[in-house]
């Protein structure tokens, strides 16, 4: 009965959608006044509508309704809660119905919060409603969520055993509001294009919106990395997989497009290049999600290969990237001219950014789809993988690091660094001088390597060079830190954040340390400067699943006397193993130890050393950081 | 179909493990370019997995006939010349510069030329702009 419920409301959602999506249009010919009200209750009903079927949805899962099939497929009655909730959104239908939820979600936030009355909101509403139209529609004829059957099993198949995992409940949903935040950007940028006379201050407006997404598609995909690292047992955080290329390139544009829109809201300049890469930006969201999904690019991610689907998917993307790029081709001749800048100003830095980020998106996008064409073509099969992103990046990330610096400590218009080129030095001489120490004691596998070790320095030195000038006029109350502007914060902890994160993934790549052994009871294990004692092997019990669990102790060291239990579990209703590593978490670096096969009569035992790996999600963590103070700032002076 | 999937899943994520014990080599400096070189090799039979990260018996072949032509002394690209004989040019997670990989490589600094270009043209025009028109 209650899955009837949220087919019902489900359908009067797609009603409510079109009625958002058209009716404020035919309104506008006549009065204004009257659409935006409309548009904003629509958005309102359709959320609430979608939310209801969701939790219809939810409540089929927690009490384990085999008779929708979604359910049947993807749940088992032995399962803790918080992993029947998280198997709604862990598979395809499911997935969707959260997706229409975040846009809807969008939607009726902007109706809530955006203050301004004018023609400008109504059209960003009415895009905001196609999109709920068409993935109500791709729900409703093409993955419906609540089909039945006839009869009802008596048990589930259970989800996925490394899908059963915290991080990884909360990693979609994230990701999603990343994804569909820049549903927005789109949907700003096409009633930016319509009409010139309101919305003038469209960059303003969109900035807000831009930030959220952003810092939630950091966070999603630092997040799904993390998880990678601990789940997939050996500690690998980043694999160049065409999924995780998919998220990677909404990200870059994404934060390009932050940067630009900064230039468009202060400056009035740049503005046709951030409509237009507002637009790309959702495009690369929509394939990121749904391109992935259709069959294209086998990956883990793929829920559903069903060509029908792929099809829809592909209209949906198809119709909406054309209709943004038409009306941008059409209006462009009709946009106001770009104020004009000098190259050496924070205007010409960010556009230098833009340039760098740019071209990062578009290698990403080359290296995935690169392969998919040569073969379509009947070229050969190649493969495009870490080792050549791994090579195309670290050259661009040099450049990139060592002018990123520069841009937040220059005026608008026109700027010099000659004030504070003493502080410059210092900050270059300091990470010469860090950088030398580094490779004095660890030494360098290559010229790259020291170059890219300095960048990442320099760009530390220079976010905190930032930091100090921002917080100057506030000297005096320093001690009081909560009485300080947040906005003082932004860019040097988003900035900080990346140096951070460059530091991590270059000590943890270069300096990981690894011990295989084939270990009997009682046998000792060195590494990275510790002793470790291989206990032995007993049997433990899970909620749904059984263990052989290995004990390690340490020896020596900080933890001397403490101890590692990593995991073979066997998950009885999916009837799949995982390992479970276990790992000691200290932000100089992660002892991480997995328990392998037998070996005769011993165990094999796996353990890394991941030198600073903390550091590359703390970086995520202070870039997200960064954003939500930009975002709480610009709260408080109201959207 | 969800048989499939299962499959699927359990090739992707079959969690990794890279060396079985015993394995590296007692070199450090040849172990090392045999670790290089695992790592730009594709495991054949899994979902973009390097032969390095994958526990597949597949990719463990692998590893050992690199670690053997290593100690017989033959140079890097004549071992990726040996596995591509074997497998052809898919089994390079890194392609090598040729005539149909010549895009790939080359688009990237393309397109960073192209980007820079267009700016200096923007910021040119901006700046004569700039200086026709007095100031306030």
């Amino acid at each position: 009965m209650i899955a009837e419920f949220g087919h019902f409301v489900l359908v009067l959602a797609l009603a409510v959608a079109l009625v958002q999506a058209i009716a404020p249009l035919y309104l506008m010919q006549r009065d204004t006044a009257l659409a935006l009200p409309l548009a904003r209750r629509a958005a309102l009903a359709q959320f609430i509508l979608v939310l209801l079927a969701f939790l219809a949805l939810t409540c089929g899962f927690v009490r384990s309704d085999f008779s929708l099939a979604v359910v049947f497929a993807n749940s088992h009655v032995a399962k803790p809660l918080i992993y029947k909730i998280a198997g709604v959104w862990g598979n395809h239908e499911g997935s969707m119905l959260l997706w229409v939820l975040i846009v809807a979600a969008y939607g009726a936030a902007y109706g809530a919060f955006s203050k301004t009355q004018d023609g400008f909101s109504a059209r960003v509403l009415m895009v905001q409603g196609w999109l709920g139209v068409a993935f109500l529609a791709f729900l409703l004829f093409t993955s419906n969520p609540f089909a039945r059957l006839l009869p009802a099993p008596f048990s589930g198949q259970g989800l996925t055993p490394i899908l059963q995992d915290p991080a990884l409940a909360a990693h979609p949903p994230l990701l999603y509001a990343g994804y569909v935040g820049f549903s927005m950007a789109y949907a700003f940028a096409l009633a930016a294009l319509t009409r010139k006379e309101d919305g003038q201050d469209w960059a303003r407006r969109m900035r807000p919106w831009i930030l959220a997404a952003w810092v939630f598609l950091t966070l999603g995909i630092a997040l799904g990395s993390y998880w990678a690292y601990y789940e997939l047992g050996w500690g690998g955080f980043w694999f160049w997989d065409p999924v995780e290329n998919a998220s990677l390139m909404p990200w870059l544009a994404g934060t390009a497009l932050l940067h630009s829109a900064l230039v468009a809201e202060k400056r009035d300049a740049l503005k046709r290049w951030t409509l237009l890469l507002a637009i790309i930006t959702f495009a690369l969201s929509l394939s990121g999600t749904f391109l992935v999904r259709s069959g294209v690019l086998t990956s883990v991610h793929a829920f559903a290969n069903d060509p029908e689907r792929g099809l829809f998917i592909l209209a949906i993307l198809g119709l909406f990237t054309l209709a943004g790029f038409l009306l941008y081709g059409l209006r462009l001749p009709h946009l106001a001219a770009d104020r004009p800048f000098q190259p050496v100003s924070r205007e010409g830095l960010l556009l230098v950014n833009n340039i760098f980020l740019a071209t990062a998106t578009v290698t990403v996008f080359i290296g995935t789809i690169y392969p998919l064409i040569l073969d379509a073509l009947g070229m050969g099969k190649i493969s495009v993988g870490a080792p050549y992103f791994n090579a195309v990046f670290a050259p661009l990330t040099i450049p990139f690091a060592l002018l990123l610096p520069l841009g937040p400590l220059l005026n608008w218009r026109t700027g010099s660094v000659q004030k504070l080129q003493n502080k410059l030095a210092l900050a270059a001489a300091a990470a010469a001088l860090v950088t030398c120490g580094i490779m004095l004691t660890r030494g360098a596998a290559s010229l790259m390597v020291v170059a890219l070790f300095a960048a990442a320095l320099w760009l530390l030195f220079g976010a905190g060079l930032d930091l100090a000038q921002r917080l100057t006029p506030y000297r005096t109350r320093l001690h009081k830190f909560w009485t300080l502007p947040a906005s003082a914060f932004t860019a040097p902890l988003a900035h900080g954040g990346l140096a951070v994160m460059l530091l991590g993934i270059l000590a943890a790549t270069q300096w990981r340390e690894e011990a295989v052994v084939a270990a009997s009871p009682g046998q000792q294990i060195n590494i990275a400067g510790v002793a470790l004692r291989y206990d032995g092997l007993r049997e433990v019990d899970g909620p749904n699943y059984t263990a052989e669990q290995a004990r390690l102790t340490y020896l020596s060291g900080a933890h001397q006397g403490a101890h590692l239990y990593p995991e073979r579990r066997f998950y009885e209703a999916e009837r799949s193993q995982t390992t479970e590593a276990a790992i000691t978490t200290d932000l100089t670096g992660h002892l991480y130890a997995v328990v392998g096969e037998v070996s005769g009569d011993k165990r094999v035992l796996r353990i890394w050393y991941h030198p600073y790996v903390a550091f590359i999600w703390l970086g995520a963590v202070l870039m997200a950081l960064g954003g939500s103070f930009a975002l709480a700032t610009r709260l408080r002076r109201q959207i | 179909m969800m048989a499939r999937l299962l499959i699927l899943f359990a090739l992707v994520l079959a969690p990794a493990h890279a060396l079985d014990p015993g394995e590296a080599l007692a070199d450090a400096a040849l172990e090392t370019r045999a670790r290089a070189l695992s790592q730009e090799l594709r495991c054949m039979v899994c979902q973009n997995q390097s032969i390095d990260d994958s526990d597949a018996p597949l990719a463990k072949d692998l590893r050992q006939f690199v670690r053997a032509r290593l100690l017989a002394g033959d140079s890097d690209a004549a071992i990726r010349t040996a596995v591509v004989e074997r497998y052809g040019e898919f089994a390079l997670f890194r392609p090598r510069i040729a005539p149909h990989t010549l895009a790939l490589w080359a688009m990237p600094l393309l397109i960073l030329l192209f980007g820079l270009v267009m700016a200096w043209r923007l910021v040119g025009k901006s700046a004569r702009q700039n200086t026709s028109t007095p100031r306030q």
